[in-house]
């Protein structure tokens, strides 16, 4: 095992989220809506050595298994992460992120005076154009939004 | 022919291939004045800011067809102003009406206003981004004064970084053949990296250029430099006299060449241009009528 990933505490239960870009651990965890309150453990580590990408983030949370949805939500901002499922301290499964074809209520349009971001209080959908490099259209005022420019609700 | 076009909304350009341009522009050809076509059915215009041209040239065609217009222009005579939501404007409209013609002043207005109402929603104009008949009553021009669409070379010029009208047309023209795109504009106002590298890359030919040459082109296609894109009122001024085409700049044109406008213009086509047999502006514009009785034909279905 190297050295690195002895810095992070092994879970024993729950999801753990690797390859994160690094530096964006922050909004791995807005997507889940892990905050205050949330009730089980979670690890963050930022800017630890990857053999694959240089540096990347990791997210561990304990005792909860993730649904699909949920962690496809996380390709939004990471297209390369992989998710380890953790039972006894063992990886049992691995899975992909795989970025799904519409985002709805996720991602606020980076355009002003998209409905949108109006008082009509119509929430933010977005269609999937291409996965890599990741482009969404706005499917109201269908802007263009490219992966740098995406900005993710506040929970 | 058509068939595609019965019940459906009309919202965005992007949505739009060329076979349903086509069948909008053959109908257009075609298009004679019968009030037998739509009798009884019912438009509702709902304009929430005010336009000239587009509100007048929808009602004409709808009066044309023998049907009949209910609605607004501006908000202030309207529930808008007691705080009513777009949703609840709609959802009305739609009980009252056969189809909705909708003026909003923000992007996506049209997209939701569609979303919500069971009756076909068309576009006439979200803030900055679609408005998709007047790109049909350009591509109508086109082919009225030229004969086709496909092989043709086209100069856009003047605001082409917030001008909905010459991102819709490029990207109108995207469905077409062999088109050769002249992109003629200010530095800070070319045509948005995303449109061509997204949209027309690949699907036209195209150059970007600072100056006005209009040696070679087909179609001039003018738009106006507004100037609060200039932070700087010298700078605009200076841009401004760049981008005006007068008798001494129309010099360039082929004989066979035309000059479009989406209108209003102010100053950026000299009068004396008018007279001139390429002046094709104020036809484009009559041509307004007879694209919306199609569209308005082919949506609601009369035949």
């Amino acid at each position: 095992m190297p050295e690195e990933e002895l810095k992070v505490t092994k879970i024993r239960q729950g999801t753990v989220i690797d390859h994160i870009r690094p530096g964006l651990a922050p909004l791995v965890l807005k997507i889940l809506n892990i905050g205050r309150g949330f009730p089980e453990s979670v690890i963050v580590a930022m800017n630890v050595s990857s053999t694959k990408f240089g540096r990347k983030d990791i997210v561990k949370v304990e005792n909860q298994i993730l649904d699909e949805a949920t962690i496809n939500k996380i390709a939004i901002v990471s297209p390369q992460a992989t998710i380890n499922i953790i039972k006894d301290y063992q990886v049992v499964e691995k899975r992909q992120v795989v970025l799904p074809e519409e985002l709805i209520g996720i991602i606020r349009c980076p355009n002003r005076n998209c409905i949108t971001n109006s008082p009509e209080n119509v929430p933010s959908w977005f269609h999937t154009v291409s996965r890599s490099p990741v482009k969404l259209r706005c499917h109201y005022c269908e802007e263009l939004v490219e992966q740098d420019e995406i900005e993710i609700y506040e929970g | 022919m058509g068939q595609g076009w019965r019940g459906r909304d009309l919202i965005s350009i992007r949505e739009l291939d060329r076979e349903a341009i086509e069948a909008v522009l053959t109908r257009a050809k075609e298009m004679k004045a019968d009030t037998s076509l739509l009798r009884g059915k019912v438009m509702a215009s709902l304009f929430f800011e005010p336009s000239t041209r587009t509100q007048l040239s929808f009602a004409t065609a709808m009066a044309r067809l023998g049907g009949s217009v209910i609605g607004f222009s501006g908000v202030e005579a309207t529930s808008v102003v007691k705080g009513e939501s777009l949703r609840d404007t709609v959802k009305m409209a739609e009980r009252y009406a056969d189809v909705i013609v909708i003026r909003h002043p923000l992007e996506g207005s049209a997209r939701y206003a569609a979303d919500v109402a069971e009756i076909p929603v068309i576009n006439a104009g979200d803030g900055a981004n679609q408005h998709p008949t007047q790109t049909l009553l350009d591509l109508f021009a086109i082919e009225r004064f030229l004969g086709r669409i496909d092989g043709l070379h086209i100069g856009l010029i003047g605001d082409l970084r917030y001008g909905r009208t010459v991102h819709s047309l490029a990207i109108a023209l995207a469905n077409f053949e062999g088109i050769k795109l002249r992109l003629i504009s200010p530095p800070n106002l070319r045509m948005p990296e995303k449109i061509l590298k997204e949209e027309l890359a690949g699907q036209v030919e195209y150059e970007e250029r600072e100056e006005l040459d209009l040696h070679g082109l087909d179609v001039v296609y003018m738009t106006r430099i507004q100037r609060e894109r200039f932070p700087d009122i010298e700078e605009y001024e200076k841009v401004k006299g760049a981008y005006v085409l007068d008798l001494e700049a129309c010099r360039q044109l082929k004989p066979e060449a035309i000059i479009l406008h989406p209108l209003p213009r102010v100053d950026e086509i000299a009068p004396e241009v008018d007279e001139l047999p390429q002046a094709k502006y104020f036809e484009q514009a009559a041509g307004g009528v007879p694209v919306r009785m199609a569209l308005l034909s082919l949506i609601l279905g009369g035949g």
